[in-house]
């Protein structure tokens, strides 16, 4: 099951996360309290240039020292504190999360290191791979991940996600099946600028960890979706593809429309295929994706779960239920249901 | 003191009660187990090799065989095998030869490898009303796309692809040369490939002119004896492959009988009639991996890079390095035979002893190759005793491309497994050139048998893929976890890089 939302302002105005966190309440039905987060970008307007690193750690002396060891030799820390949270009755505390802004040293960048990038992506795959402890749940810059094992409301308020004011907002409500109900193991799953909140379970795992890993991405959270991100920083950030091309790649049409495609269309989606079969994603599902560019959603190919999209002027609206839409704004126009594989992209206005 | 005759391997028996002496048995036999005395059939059981030709002709049913109908004493570690080897080679001096593939009783990996469903938290696939994609392509893919602006200003492919071929469904039909199998063999299995939308090996016999019609199916083989290669034979193949070696008798050459060299395959193979073939164990142009990336290139030049090149090895030890070289020479895909692979004759203590099963090589192969970043560069076609859809579907989720089916369609075409195809006496007219058993062999009712075959494991391939929830080929490729493992140890578990059963 899951719920999914994603919202972006194309004139980046800022919202709040108040009505985020009433339309994914709504959607209860479809979590079980095990999971739920949110991805808001545009929360650090002062530390826009760091990366901010959200970190859950079990407790705050060895893995703490383990992680800042990491940072310290490819960056300098800008700022760094503990993400405040609040008691929630509902809400068992097993992790501290924490933050760090973070910049890495322009002069580590060479070799197989090709961009700063690459340095946090390193960070990311070292401290989750090996520090006992400490798991890196959020790595963008001015944009920020907060999720737990619980109800969307405990969640929300655990975190006061309505002071946090972003221009794209991502949410999910979790009911786990394939991973136990850890606060890692929430939604969304973030790399770089890259969230994703999706809805199903990626029948083509097995293939696609097989094809991320052999970039250097490693699999360590225990749940399909965390692939999705990877596959979104390798086809879009690292062989700079574009959105739309990315989303061909992973649910591309069926060799039977590819076929009858005039040739030149029909080139590209072969090649296209042919190149990134092994990024193809299989099984049952809706997905959002954001980064700093934008939000695109899209399901498999053959629509085994729903997804809704609603507009209102700059606003665009993806989510599993219109009813979840019409909670955020009442007002919402062009409610309308994608068809399978088709990319539904938000972009800021230029 | 003389060693004295080892008891007969089979015992055939008539039952007289049954019979009506219609004579069938005696001209089925191509190795004279049956001749008639007088009114009475005589049985002559040593000659008997249980192809089971007669008893599938025989209208009464009235033929039995038993194998071993006289036992020795039992011994565990004396085997029958290893005490009428040590018998036979005490008489002849002799390397002891044997057809087909492997028969030492090592487990299967295979049938320890269990694969996967859906239920509830994900939706099974019915492939009756939802597309089913099995199209597979062979040969060399681009790691990334690139773009480039046009002057017009639009963005443009710019990634160019190479020569790939197309198969719509990922079983090929493995190298057997003319010269060891027959003419209407060959055509049987042409035409099926044909017709199935796959691939066929002609391996190193060269290529009959009959077969030019299907050439657009073929795949030539150029082997060590270079028996039947020039350019017009290399122009007429979809793709060529080069042969190192094969899964039943890695590290040495081939040798086909004279008594097979008939007028036809010597002008096919380009040797003397009734000479004997001999292809040398190793390429003598090939003595390391530059020289092979040398002969790759030639290849492609003398076809002007029109056409996919493969490589075949045998699974060894060391196959995934020999594999990862492979890889970055301009090859476009390599074959893998397992030890498991059949053949007309090997030695046999090769073919039983010598190289590793197919699934550990396909594991590795493909391990070693995405750890170099070169799994792109090749597709790999994984063979050796693949026996049904099972077999097929684990191979893929290994990571495998396609398959070489070779003793499986052989049977499809009547083929018992007798294991005696180096005499040359084949009575279902396939591993033979004597006319009047070609002849019993028709090319359209064997092909017929060939392509049902196909299409009956394509069939339940789709099925198990969508029980999976898998509706595309891509995605069951290296999808190891779709596997577990039953009864196998830690040890073979972390080469495949599978999970227990219940993990
Ligand atoms: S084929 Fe059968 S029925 Fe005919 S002669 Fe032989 S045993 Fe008798
Ligand atoms: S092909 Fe070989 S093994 Fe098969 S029946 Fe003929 S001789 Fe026997």
């Amino acid at each position: 099951m899951c719920g999914i939302i994603g919202v972006i302002d194309k004139t980046r105005s800022r919202m709040d996360g108040s009505k985020i966190k009433a339309a994914l309440s709504l959607m209860n039905e479809r979590g079980s309290g095990d999971g739920a987060g949110y991805a808001a970008y545009g929360i650090y307007p002062d530390y826009a240039d760091c990366y901010a690193l959200h970190v859950f750690f079990d407790n705050m002396a060895e893995p703490k020292t383990k992680v800042e060891e990491i940072l310290h030799y490819w960056g300098t820390v800008v700022h760094q504190e503990e993400i405040p949270t609040f008691e929630q009755p509902g809400l068992k505390r097993v992790h501290t999360p924490w933050r760090y802004f973070f910049k890495p040293f322009d002069d580590m960048i060479g070799g197989k290191v090709g961009s700063e990038k690459d340095i946090i992506k390193h960070i990311v795959m070292e401290v989750n791979s090996s520090i006992d402890g400490a798991l890196v749940f959020s790595s963008g810059k001015n944009m920020g991940v907060f999720k737990a094992s619980g109800w969307p409301e405990d969640v929300a308020n655990f975190y006061r996600i309505e002071d946090y004011e972003g221009y794209i907002w991502l949410a999910h409500n979790r009911y786990p099946t394939n991973s136990p109900g850890w606060w890692g193991g929430a939604h969304p799953f973030n790399l770089l600028d890259w969230s994703v909140v999706h809805n199903g379970e990626i029948t083509s795992y097995g293939t696609n960890q097989r094809y991320v890993e052999g970039y250097g991405y490693k699999c360590t959270l225990l749940t399909d979706t965390e692939v999705v991100a990877y596959l979104f920083d390798l086809l879009g950030r690292q062989h700079e593809l574009h959105t739309e091309t990315v989303v061909k790649a992973l649910a591309p049409p069926f060799w039977d429309e590819i076929d009858r495609m005039p040739p030149a269309k029909e080139g590209l989606y072969r090649t296209i295929r042919m190149t990134y079969g092994s990024a193809l994603m299989n099984g049952p599902f809706a997905i959002v994706v954001a980064s700093n560019e934008g939000i695109v959603g899209f399901t498999d190919r053959i629509k085994l779960r729903p997804l809704v999209v609603g507009e209102n002027g700059d606003m665009l609206y993806i989510s599993s239920e219109e009813s979840a839409i019409r909670v955020i704004d009442p007002e919402v126009k062009n409610i309308r249901t994608p068809r399978a594989g088709e990319p539904i992209i938000g972009r800021f206005n230029a | 003191m003389s060693l004295g005759s080892i008891p007969p391997k089979y015992k055939v028996s008539i039952d007289r009660d049954q019979c009506m002496d219609c004579g069938r048995c005696i001209e089925n036999c191509s190795y004279g187990t049956f001749r008639r005395d007088g009114d009475k059939i005589l049985i002559q059981s040593r000659k008997c090799t249980a192809c089971l030709r007669c008893v599938s002709m025989c209208p009464r049913d009235a033929i039995s065989l038993t194998e071993n109908p006289v036992d020795y004493r039992s011994h565990p570690l004396w085997t029958r095998d290893a005490r009428e080897d040590i018998i036979k080679q005490a008489r002849s001096g002799k390397i002891i030869l044997a057809g087909m593939g492997n028969a030492s009783n090592l487990p299967s990996i295979f049938d320890r490898l269990l694969l996967d469903a859906c239920q509830v938290t994900n939706p099974s696939i019915d492939p009756l009303r939802e597309p089913m994609e099995l199209r597979t392509y062979i040969g060399k893919k681009p790691s990334k796309l690139e773009f480039k602006k046009t002057e017009a200003g639009d963005v443009e492919l710019a990634t160019k692809l190479s020569p790939n071929l197309k198969l719509e469904t990922p079983i090929m039909i493995g190298h057997m040369s003319y010269g060891a199998i027959s003419l209407n063999a060959h055509l049987s299995m042409a035409k099926a490939a044909k017709e199935t939308g796959t691939f066929m090996g002609t391996g190193e016999g060269g290529l009959h002119r009959e077969l030019y019609p299907y050439q657009g199916n073929m795949i030539v083989q150029v082997a060590s004896g270079r028996f039947g290669v020039n350019v017009d034979y290399l122009e007429r193949g979809a793709a060529i492959e080069i042969k190192i070696g094969q899964g039943a008798k890695p590290g040495i050459g081939g040798h086909l009988p004279g008594e097979k060299v008939s007028a036809e395959v010597s002008r096919t193979r380009m040797i003397p009639l009734g000479s004997d073939a001999i292809s040398p164990a190793p390429h003598h142009d090939i003595y390391s991996i530059e020289d092979l990336v040398q002969l790759v290139r030639s290849l492609k030049e003398a076809t002007e890079w029109k056409k996919p090149v493969f490589v075949k090895i045998a699974a060894v030890h060391n196959v995934a390095a020999i594999a990862a070289g492979i890889a970055r020479s301009s090859a476009d895909a390599v074959v893998i035979d397992g030890s498991r692979g059949g053949t007309g004759a090997a030695p046999k203590v090769f073919r039983d002893h010598v190289g590793i099963p197919i699934e550990g090589a396909i594991a590795s192969v493909d391990q070693k190759l995405r750890e170099q970043g070169t799994r792109n560069e090749v597709s790999i076609i994984a063979s050796g005793g693949m026996r049904n859809s099972a077999d097929l579907a684990k191979s893929i989720a290994l990571g495998a491309d396609a398959i070489y089916i070779g003793t499986a369609a052989l049977i499809s075409m009547g083929c018992r497994v007798c294991g005696n195809c180096y005499r040359g006496l084949c009575p279902w007219g396939i591993a033979t050139q004597r006319q009047d058993l070609v002849d019993r062999l028709d090319p359209e009712q064997g092909a017929r048998q060939v392509s049902n075959l196909i299409h009956a494991w394509t069939l339940e391939l789709s099925e198990l893929m969508g029980a999976a929830g898998i509706n595309s080929i891509e995605s069951m490729r290296g999808n190891r976890d779709r596997l577990r493992g039953y009864m196998l140890d830690e040890g073979i578990l972390e080469v495949l890089d599978v999970k227990n059963a219940g993990a």
